[in-house]
């Protein structure tokens, strides 16, 4: 039993799925509120429904609301979608040094469930020191339990909008607030890190005007190169 | 569903799998320098902190709102303060939301 005090793959399975707990409960709000939101933008139910199945990206499938409703063509959309979904192109490169040595089979559902939340949950459990094989089921388990929460919530949140007006002024979105806040905080504890997230806050909160998120891009390549810097003149001699 | 709907769903799908999928795709062939890797680590933290801080500093998305009557930023702190305290995830959010939802509903 080479890996016996490793965890087994269900086991793993299992954990991955229990650790995003968090992170369902700061999803749910969303899923929700955008099964609520589909109809009175113009999307339909089975359209609303189809794109947390297929497309699995909250902020685009949010920014599509508003860009159907405000009447924007294909293309516009599709661009803008392009743009908002480009940090995912920064996860999966982390994550691919993990990933290099599975097969296609893997590799493609798992690159096709790669979402901020199950980003933030593996990538610590590619961090922990033990040399488990399995911490893809780690993922797997993460990236399973998420998407069955947010087609499950658009689901709730589709039959909702047809019974409770408003549910969108709630303050529901808060939730997703707090799981970030609790992920980043617990970083901050290094200077590097610390000056990585002042930066980006800056030039967040600077170009928030921008369109398409483009603010978003800008504060998080301000945050690395900061962090990336501070943390040279720190080891220089 | 629409012909439109269909259309622009599909074009969502391919757009936003080829995004995440790239990477993942080139696999084995591409190596990857340590300075990339640095770079990464702060991937997360400048990124999540960067959606955060304008949700909390202007919860409407226009207006500033350094004040104690400002839920958003009572329950962030809240979150915050637990998390550097105690390191526990789903005590930071419980703890959060707790503070956010009581201080509305008695500042209404």
């Amino acid at each position: 039993m080479p890996h016996s005090s490793h965890p087994r793959r269900h086991s793993e399975f299992w954990i991955g799925a229990r650790d995003s707990l968090p992170m369902l409960l700061g999803a749910a709000p969303f899923g929700i509120i955008f099964g609520t939101l589909a109809a009175p933008s113009g999307l339909s139910a089975t359209g609303a429904l189809a794109m947390s199945l297929f497309v699995f990206a909250g902020s685009s499938q949010f920014i599509a609301l508003n860009l159907l409703a405000g009447g924007a063509g294909l293309p516009v959309i599709l661009l803008t979608t392009f743009v908002v979904n480009l940090r995912h192109a920064l996860y999966s490169a982390t994550l691919l040094p993990h990933v290099a040595g599975l097969r296609q089979r893997w590799r493609i559902p798992l690159a096709f469930w790669l979402t901020d939340e199950t980003f933030a949950v593996v990538q610590l459990r590619y961090a922990a020191p033990d040399l488990s094989p399995h911490k893809h089921w780690y993922y797997l388990g993460s990236a399973l339990a998420m998407y069955g929460n947010w087609f499950l919530c658009t689901l709730v949140g589709v039959l909702l909008g047809r019974s409770i007006p408003r549910l969108e002024h709630l303050g529901l979105e808060f939730a997703m607030a707090a799981t970030f806040t609790g992920i980043v905080v617990p970083f901050l504890k290094s200077m590097p890190m610390l000056g990585a997230a002042l930066a980006a806050a800056a030039v967040a909160l600077a170009a928030r005007g921008l369109p398409y998120k483009l603010g978003l891009l800008l504060a998080a390549l301000a945050g690395v190169v900061i962090g990336v810097v501070l943390e040279e003149l720190r080891e220089a001699p | 569903m629409s012909g439109r709907e269909l259309v622009l769903i599909i074009g969502m799908t391919a757009v936003t799998f080829l995004v995440r999928y790239a990477f993942f795709a080139l696999g084995d062939r591409l190596a990857f320098p340590p300075l990339a890797h640095r770079t990464l680590r702060y991937v997360p933290v400048a990124v999540l902190t960067a959606i955060i801080v304008p949700m909390v500093l202007l919860p409407d998305g226009t207006h500033w709102q350094l004040t104690w009557h400002n839920a958003w930023l009572l329950g962030a702190l809240v979150t915050g303060l637990i998390a550097w305290r105690f390191n526990h995830l789903l005590a930071s959010i419980t703890g959060g939301m707790l503070v956010f939802f009581l201080y509305r509903w008695i500042v209404g």
